[in-house]
């Protein structure tokens, strides 16, 4: 139903507008707590607790890294072992080939560069970025989230979205403006 | 006991006005989330660069255009126009080498360890320091890379499958430097861009030039500041400056390899990893300052790069200048404890011999120069540190001089000593990375935010909070903006 609603009034959700972080925090508790589910707040600067208000808990960052760690530091023992003990073994004064401490450089920079390459990648993938296109991008006004405004969306397709309702329990907020987002 | 003391400072701090010691700010009062951002992305956007922008970027395209022709001769003729020789064979490309690699470091010290160790002064210079550490690194890669003499074949550094058959030996330390060297530069570029994205946002919000719209906007990646997105992003971040943390020292550590796991006196010593690295933090941040007092008196941005910021920074520079000491005398004191006559000699070949000026200048340099700051007026007054730390950088390039020449002309076997000198090439390739460095930082200061905005805004809201406590009271520095 709120999927059908969305495309015919080809409208995204509605934004309000606020000046203070504390009020777009306060704003998405309220919005959480009557029951909407489908809302992002936007900020030009992380907002303590706003994640948590419009009801993200966990982050899987922390795990891409940690996996992204692991296979460099294993691939970089696997890449040293092969190539000084199979593939191109040189014996020095009948010393074991494999000389494992020797290698630990060599690991401790490949467990940095995948873990590091796996947190921007991670992060990114996660966002969904690069997204050039977005829908809040129409509205004229949402420039400010880069600067000094912060923002609170109830998209469209939130099940108790409602053009009306969502409107007033918006303005109820005390926002600056409340804008329409057209897809 | 404790109650009445409490209650004594409470009072104290209440009824009296700033006391004459109490740290300047690390931003100036009456900032809001509009001004800081309008101020630092208007460098970029509006205003015209100032003439010393022209003035700078024009010396230093000219040295740019003397590192290119000085590559030119060095691909077409050789190596041999460098003073180079047998036995010594590392010269000015090692000297530079460690010496820019040293710079880049401090610039992710203030990125990462400072953002762990949450100090927020870090926040108006990260962003330049980073941008120093990519552009160092930068000059620092070519030395190792035209040094080869065919640098054409650079990637028989890299594992790769060959016809020939042959695998990078993964036991030497010049193995691991292309490791450690190359993570280095990619993490720093990945630390650096991460942090530009919301930056790079603002922008593309604020431009209004289509090109510029374009460019920033394509850069920015469609970021949107979503509570969602700023919750991965911080995550992010901070495992980035928990990655490059021990990134930094590993990097210094193996650079510091390349010279003690050789046999050659003066450089087979354990102190040498924990000795580069403080040298390269004392080094690193006397290029920041060097870079930052200028900067701010250039652009205006007193009000973020307040005295705290050089306060702080050239503390720091007393406390690793004061451990790279430490080294100095260490060095010293194992060449006569070894008990071995070409050990003993490094020393004194050091101090008395043909390169003696040198090692005295260093000494001056990096130890007694430093003792300057004790003095809160140096450390606060911004031509004064200047000075200071353009010694100290001379000082350390004379440190990585004295290390590598002073150890290779006169190893064991005197009948095979010599003496070496930086030929006219050399030099021109030394001060053509200067003019590179210089040149890309000018760049990056027209087209890039020099300052981080977004976690500017965070100060902005931190200071908000604590002023907010008592601004209708008290509080000498007038209301919360």
């Amino acid at each position: 139903m709120s999927e059908q609603l969305a495309t015919v009034t080809g409208l995204y959700g509605l934004l309000a507008e606020f000046r203070e972080p504390e009020q777009v925090v306060a704003a998405a508790r309220a919005a959480r707590s009557a029951g909407y589910r489908r809302l992002d707040a936007y900020s030009p600067q992380p907002v303590e607790g706003l994640a948590e208000a419009i009801g993200h808990r966990t982050s899987r960052v922390a795990l891409l890294v940690l996996v992204g760690g692991v296979v460099g530091c294993l691939s970089g023992f696997a890449l040293q072992y092969w190539t000084m003990g199979v593939a191109y073994p040189i014996n020095v004064a009948g010393r074991p080939l494999n000389s494992w401490p020797a290698w630990v450089p060599v690991m401790f920079e490949l467990t940095v560069l995948c873990g590091a390459l796996a947190a921007v990648l991670g992060m990114l993938g996660l966002n969904g970025l690069p997204m050039p296109y977005h829908p809040l991008f129409h509205v004229r006004r949402f420039e400010a989230a880069t600067r000094n405004r912060f923002f609170l969306c109830i998209e469209a397709r939130d099940p108790l979205f409602d053009r009306e309702a969502t409107q007033s329990f918006l303005e109820r907020q005390k926002p600056l403006e409340v804008y329409e987002v057209p897809w | 006991m404790t109650p009445p003391d409490h209650v004594a400072t409470q009072a104290a701090a209440h009824s009296s006005v700033q006391p004459p010691d109490a740290p300047p700010p690390v931003l100036e009062p009456g900032h809001t989330l509009s001004t800081v951002t309008d101020k630092i992305s208007s460098i970029v956007l509006t205003a015209p660069p100032p003439r010393s922008w022209y003035f700078g970027l024009a010396i230093s395209f000219a040295l740019v255009m003397l590192l290119m022709w000085t590559i030119t001769q060095l691909l077409w003729r050789g190596v041999g126009i460098w003073g180079i020789n047998i036995p010594v064979g590392w010269g000015f490309d090692i000297v530079n080498f460690v010496w820019w690699i040293g710079i880049g470091h401090a610039g992710t010290l203030i990125s990462a360890i400072l953002l762990l160790l949450r100090q927020t002064w870090r926040t108006s210079i990260n962003r330049f320091a980073e941008a120093m550490t990519l552009f160092a690194v930068a000059c620092a890669g070519l030395y190792p890379l035209l040094h080869m003499g065919r640098p054409w074949f650079f990637y028989w550094l890299i594992p790769y499958p060959n016809t020939m058959g042959l695998w990078p030996q993964f036991r030497s330390p010049l193995v691991w430097d292309v490791f450690a060297v190359s993570t280095y530069a990619s993490v720093s570029l990945l630390f650096w861009y991460v942090g530009l994205i919301p930056d790079l946002a603002t922008l593309r919000d604020r431009s209004r030039h289509r090109l510029g719209r374009k460019v920033y906007g394509m850069l920015a990646m469609g970021w949107r500041g979503s509570a969602l997105h700023w919750h991965r992003y911080e995550t992010a971040y901070l495992l980035l400056a928990g990655l490059a943390t021990p990134l930094v020292i590993s990097v210094h550590t193996v650079v510091s390899f390349d010279f003690a796991v050789g046999q050659v006196p003066g450089w087979h010593t354990t102190i040498f990893p924990p000795y580069f690295v403080a040298g390269a933090i004392f080094s690193g941040f006397a290029m920041v300052v060097t870079l930052a007092v200028p900067l701010r008196a250039v652009y205006g941005l007193q009000d973020f790069i307040t005295e705290r910021h050089l306060d702080n920074m050239a503390k720091i520079m007393l406390a690793t200048g004061w451990i790279v000491a430490y080294g100095y005398a260490m060095e010293a004191f194992l060449s006569w404890y070894s008990g071995s006559p070409p050990e003993e000699y490094v020393l004194v070949n050091r101090m008395f011999g043909p390169y003696r000026y040198q090692y005295w200048a260093l000494l001056a340099c990096n130890i007694a120069v430093p003792q300057l700051m004790w003095s809160r007026t140096v450390r606060r007054t911004g031509w004064m540190l200047f000075i200071v730390s353009i010694l100290i950088n001379v000082g350390m390039w004379q440190e990585r001089y004295i290390i590598v020449v002073t150890s290779l002309h006169r190893d064991f076997l005197p009948s095979s000593w010599g003496m070496y000198h930086g030929t006219k090439w050399d030099w021109s390739m030394f001060a053509g990375t200067i003019g590179l460095f210089l040149a890309l930082l000018f760049v990056f200061l027209r087209l890039l935010p020099m300052i981080s905005i977004f976690e500017m805004r965070t100060l902005v809201e931190e200071e908000k909070h604590v002023h907010g406590g008592h601004s209708d009271t008290s509080d000498p520095r007038g209301p919360a903006p």
